[in-house]
C-alpha cells in the first residue's frame, strides 16, 4: 500500500513549524512519530497536500519537573515515557498504560503528543490524560494556550486544536500516594482496546477518598466515568467497589462494530472499572 | 523529490526520493536489499522490522525521508565476514523458523529485546516479540532461540555453519 503523494516540510524550530502550518491552512497534517498518520495515509484515509514533519524539533522532546507538574514534551516517544524515572515516580498510570500501547517497535517511534492529537477514542492514552486531569499546551500564530484534557477531545479523531496549532507539551499534575491501574480488554495482543479503564484512587484510612476514572472507547471521545467516581467515594472493600463500578457506563455512548455491541461495551466498562479500581486501591 | 542521505548496513546512500516513499520500499526497491520482507503492510506483523539509529522500527511505518541522516541496520547487515551473529546461529540451531518469512523481523526485534533486557524470562521474550507474528505459529522455537542466546548456549562461531555455506 502506497500513500497518496504529498509535499513535505521538515521545520527545525517551533517558530518555523508554526509558520509553516499557518501558511498551509487546512490541507496540512503534522507528522510526529507517524505511527497513526502513516497507516491512515497508506490506507488512503487521509489526503494532506502537505505533511509537516516536526520530528526534528529538539525542544519538543523530553520530560522535566515544573513544580507540582511534570512537563512532557509532545514529541517524547512512548519508549522514553515508559523508561523515564520522573514519569514512573510521579505519573505511574501514564507509564503503565503506555507499556500496553502497541508493541516495542511502534513505541520507539510513536509519541505521546501524536497519540493525543490523533484523538482516537480507542487509543489508550487519551483516557489516561483525562483521568490524570492533565493540561495540553498548544502553540499557534496567536500564541500559546493551555487546554484542560476535558476540553481537548472534540469528536472521533478530532481534537480542539486549530489547524495551525501544534501540541507542544503535556502537563501532568504529580500524584504521589495515589494508587493507579490501567485495565484494557482486547481480542489479540495488538488490537485496539475494545474498552479500557484508567483508574486513579487516593486512599484514606482504608477507604477510597477520591477516584478518577477515564474510559477508553466508550464514545466518540475518551470519557470520565463521573457517576462511578462519585459512587466510589468512601468505598472500603471489594464489595463496595463492585457496587460503585455498576455505574461506570452511565452517560456513555459506546459504538457498535464487528467485535462488540454497545451493550457488551457497557458490560466491559463495569467489569474493567471494578478490576482497575481494585488493583489501584490494592484491594484486589 | 526530497534529498536524503541514509547509511544502510554501513554504506551511505544519497538519493532523491518522493516524500511518500516508505522506508521498506526504499530498502527493497531502490537499494535491492530484499532481505527485509513486506508482510502485512499494516504495521501489525513486524516482518519488515529494521533498526533505525539503534532502535527497532517497522519499516512499513516509517517514511524514507524520516530516515534522512540516520543509520539503518537490516538483517543483511548483521553477519561479519560471513559469520553469523549468535542470534542468527541460535535461530538456525533451534529450528526457529519454518517458512522463514518472519525471521528477519524476528531477529531484528529479538536483538532489540536482548539489548534492553539481556536476561529475559520466557514470558518477557514473548512480550518483547509481541509485535512480530509468525504465520507458521512457530513461536516455541523462536522463544527457545532467544533464550539460548541470553543464556550463552549457542555454539561458538567457528563450529557453526557460516552464512556463506548455508546460502551457497
Amino acid at each position: 500500500m502506497i500513500p497518496p503523494a504529498f509535499d513535505y516540510a521538515r521545520p527545525t524550530s517551533l517558530d518555523e513549524a508554526v509558520r509553516t502550518l499557518a501558511e498551509a491552512g487546512e490541507d496540512a497534517k503534522v507528522l510526529a512519530g507517524g505511527q497513526s498518520l502513516l497507516p491512515l495515509l497508506r490506507l488512503r484515509l487521509a489526503f494532506p497536500e502537505l505533511v509537516v514533519d516536526v520530528g526534528r524539533i529538539p525542544e519538543l522532546r523530553g520530560i522535566r519537573e515544573d513544580g507540582d507538574t511534570l512537563a512532557v514534551g509532545a514529541l517524547t516517544t512512548h519508549h522514553d515515557v515508559i523508561h523515564d524515572p520522573l514519569v514512573r515516580r510521579h505519573a505511574g498510570l501514564l507509564a503503565q498504560a503506555t507499556e500496553t500501547v502497541a508493541d516495542p517497535a511502534v513505541r520507539h517511534r510513536g509519541t505521546l503528543g501524536g497519540s493525543l492529537a490523533h484523538a482516537d477514542p480507542a487509543g489508550d492514552l487519551p483516557a489516561v490524560v483525562l483521568a490524570l486531569d492533565a493540561e495540553l499546551v498548544a502553540v499557534g500564530p496567536r500564541g500559546r494556550r493551555t487546554i484542560p484534557a476535558r476540553e481537548f477531545f472534540a469528536d472521533y479523531l478530532q481534537s480542539t486544536l486549530a489547524p495551525d496549532e501544534l501540541l507542544v507539551e503535556i502537563r501532568v499534575p504529580k500524584r504521589e500516594g495515589w494508587g493507579f491501574h490501567y485495565e484494557k480488554f482486547h481480542r489479540v495482543a495488538q488490537s485496539w482496546a475494545m474498552v479500557g479503564v484508567a483508574a486513579l484512587v487516593r486512599r484514606d484510612d482504608g477507604h477510597i477518598a477520591e477516584a478518577r476514572i477515564g474510559l477508553t472507547n466508550m464514545g466518540a471521545t475518551p470519557l470520565r466515568a463521573s457517576a462511578a467516581e462519585e459512587a466510589l467515594t468512601g468505598a472500603g472493600d471489594a464489595e463496595a467497589v463492585a457496587r460503585a463500578a455498576q455505574s461506570a457506563a452511565e452517560g456513555t455512548r459506546p459504538s457498535r462494530d464487528a467485535s462488540a455491541s454497545p451493550e457488551y461495551r457497557a458490560h466491559l466498562a463495569r467489569v474493567l472499572t471494578k478490576r482497575a479500581v481494585l488493583a489501584a486501591a490494592g484491594m484486589g | 523529490m526530497t534529498h536524503i542521505s541514509v547509511t544502510v548496513d554501513g554504506t551511505t546512500y544519497e538519493d532523491e526520493v518522493e516524500p511518500r516513499l516508505l522506508l521498506v520500499h526504499y530498502l527493497r526497491d531502490r537499494l535491492g536489499l530484499t532481505g527485509t520482507p513486506i508482510g502485512c503492510d499494516t504495521s501489525n506483523c513486524g516482518a519488515c522490522t529494521v533498526e533505525l539509529d539503534g532502535a527497532s522500527v517497522k519499516s512499513c511505518t516509517v517514511l524514507a525521508v524520516q530516515a534522512d541522516g540516520c543509520e539503518v541496520t537490516t538483517v543483511q547487515g548483521l553477519a561479519r565476514d560471513g559469520e553469523w551473529t549468535a542470534l542468527q546461529r541460535a535461530f538456525h540451531e533451534r529450528h526457529a523458523l519454518q517458512c522463514g518469512y518472519c525471521t528477519p523481523g524476528m531477529i531484528m526485534a529479538a536483538r532489540d529485546l536482548l539489548r534492553e533486557n539481556p536476561h529475559p524470562t520466557p514470558d518477557e521474550v514473548r512480550k518483547g516479540l509481541e509485535g512480530n507474528l509468525c504465520r507458521c505459529t512457530g513461536y516455541q522455537n523462536i522463544v527457545r532461540a532467544v533464550l539460548a542466546v541470553a543464556e550463552g548456549e549457542t555454539a561458538p562461531a567457528d563450529q557453526a555453519a557460516s552464512a556463506q555455506e548455508v546460502t551457497a
